[in-house]
């Protein structure tokens, strides 16, 4: 199984449970590190489930809830706002018809705010399932989302 | 004013969008390695040497003369050692780690390379912030190709000198750009600082003497070895050697990542390269460094990129980031969104940050609202000199920065927004 694959990879180290923990979400459709995955990785690694989740709370790149297939990260810093990303997050908002922090009804997108996404000469940009999009406006969102939709 | 080329001097970012970047032929074409034959054929006393009498100090943002640094590892007790790249570029409004990585990641290796040979470290990692996937995959073919040539691995290039480098993901944190909140993530740990000292030099990675230094740091060393440490310090300022990556951002009709060469002033990155604020707009206020740098007027733009020029005035630049606000935007809004990014990333380790973060917030909320009152403006003064004093990491001692020297530089926002009195 998958998991078994990914710990082979990484190694059984404690040093190597957060690549562990970042390559197992990333190959989950639901994006997230359930309760059972966490008895199953304390199992397999020797480790406290306490332990676990002392990692996997503290990293926004992780998560402890069910998210949708794509997670759609919009920028929420300075550089980003002085180009309109507050724009960004509410066509976004149209566009998938959820707010921040929610998940689509189909289990398609989740719509997140992240940190600077290191393109700041591109902003306002937002990235989706770990593919950048910057010099964004309201056209190329809808194209992007709808490419998305269509997958 | 002067002209772009004028400003611009092209050290570290040669090569960029010059050569391939996922070609160790054309690095190679193109002087890449030669920096590590020479050094193999010098005394690691001798490349420490030069990487001293260059002057180069860290890039990452605290400015630590990284000859220094090589010479503490080198006779720090233990082994193995190790030698960490810090590629965590969370602070918001910098990129140029990223363009290094992303358009010259050979240059990083050999610098690594190299650093490795002169402090004796076996093992290194290169520390790239989870949302920098096409980093990571620069890196990890990089380093794939230069293990296929003889560059990384056992016996390189027959000198008996062995080293091999692995590209690490973080996950999504900020502090983690703080070297031993890096270091525990590193370990597998949520990424909380740890008391200084023992500095990393001595007690890093597993306990054991490490170098970690940024990209940007690596990437010059080569350089100083093909050249010489004295070249090197030619170049920049008397107080200042190099050239500096600037990551401009904001309001400017040209953003983008510039090598520009110490003693150009920040007038000539935000007006010369970045041709001002687009649409006919006025600039307002310049964040230097990202979002845990000083906000300054204008009017200060005059003052040129140097170490001690910056520190005179109480400022500095930390990791090269220019981001341009122009006149359509509230300061109090700017340091809001700046202050709940602190609140977010805090790591809640020390009461100073976890805490003060938020009460400078709701302060911030009272002016927003327009109900402060003198006694707010004493007791955000005084909470943000308590952060800057007691806080555990430069995450805390940093995170006032913004709102400090706003009350010098646009005291009028503050005392324009106190409730009227009665």
């Amino acid at each position: 199984m998958q998991l078994l694959q990914i710990i082979e990879k990484h190694g059984r180290q404690p040093e190597d449970l957060i690549s562990i923990l970042l390559d197992y979400q990333a190959c989950k459709t639901d994006n997230y590190i359930s309760e059972d995955d966490v008895k199953m990785l304390a199992r397999q690694l020797n480790l406290t489930e306490s332990r676990i989740y002392s990692v996997l709370t503290f990293y926004t790149l992780l998560s402890t809830k069910p998210r949708g297939k794509y997670v759609v990260q919009v920028c929420n810093d300075v550089p980003c706002y002085v180009k309109g990303s507050v724009n960004v997050l509410k066509i976004l908002e149209k566009t998938l018809g959820i707010q921040e922090g929610e998940t689509t009804a189909d289990g398609v997108f989740t719509l997140e705010f992240t940190s600077c996404l290191g393109c700041c000469d591109k902003a306002p940009a937002m990235r989706i399932g770990g593919q950048l999009y910057g010099n964004l406006d309201e056209g190329k969102i809808g194209e992007i989302i709808a490419k998305y939709r269509g997958q | 004013m002067k002209t772009k080329n004028e400003i611009i001097k092209t050290l570290v970012t040669k090569r960029c969008g010059v050569i391939k970047p996922d070609s160790i032929e054309e690095f190679i074409g193109a002087g890449g390695y030669q920096a590590v034959v020479k050094a193999f054929s010098m005394q690691p006393e001798q490349i420490i040497g030069e990487v001293k009498a260059s002057n180069l100090k860290g890039r990452g943002g605290a400015g630590f003369p990284t000859g220094i640094k090589m010479d503490a590892v080198l006779k720090a007790e233990g082994s193995p050692k190790y030698i960490i790249c810090n590629a965590d570029e969370g602070e918001p409004g910098n990129f140029k780690d990223k363009y290094l990585m992303e358009n010259d990641p050979h240059q990083l290796l050999e610098g690594m390379i190299i650093c490795a040979y002169a402090v004796g470290a076996s093992h290194g990692y290169i520390y790239i912030r989870g949302e920098y996937g096409d980093s990571m995959t620069a890196l990890e073919k990089a380093i794939a190709d230069a293990k296929a040539n003889g560059w990384l691995g056992a016996n390189i290039k027959g000198s008996g000198f062995s080293f091999d480098v692995m590209v690490h993901s973080g996950a999504g944190s900020y502090v983690c750009g703080e070297e031993f909140a890096l270091i525990e993530s590193l370990e597998g740990k949520p990424g909380r600082p740890r008391n200084k000292p023992p500095y990393p030099t001595t007690a890093g990675f597993r306990d054991k003497p490490t170098m970690i230094s940024n990209v940007e740091t690596f990437s010059n060393i080569g350089i100083i070895v093909n050249g010489g440490g004295e070249a090197f310090k030619a170049i920049g300022t008397e107080t200042s050697a190099g050239t500096r990556l600037i990551s401009l951002s904001g309001n400017v009709k040209n953003p983008g990542v510039y090598e520009v060469p110490f003693g150009v002033t920040l007038a000539d990155i935000v007006y010369g390269l970045g041709e001002g604020a687009p649409d006919g707009q006025k600039i307002k206020m310049v964040q230097l460094g990202g979002a845990s740098g000083p906000i300054i007027p204008p009017e200060l733009l005059d003052i040129r990129l140097d170490y001690k020029d910056l520190a005179d005035e109480g400022i500095s630049i930390g990791s090269g980031a220019v981001i341009v606000i122009d006149e359509r935007f509230g300061m109090m809004e700017i340091l809001e969104r700046i202050m709940k990014f602190f609140c977010r990333e805090s790591c809640g380790k020390c009461t100073p940050c976890r805490e003060g973060n938020r009460q400078i917030l709701n302060i911030l909320n009272k002016f927003i609202a327009c109900k402060a009152s003198e006694e707010d403006i004493k007791n955000l003064t005084s909470i943000c000199n308590v952060m800057c004093l007691t806080s555990f990491c430069g995450l805390g001692q940093a995170a006032p920065t913004a709102v400090l020297t706003t009350l010098k530089y646009f005291g009028g926002e503050y005392t324009g927004r106190l409730a009227a009195k009665s």
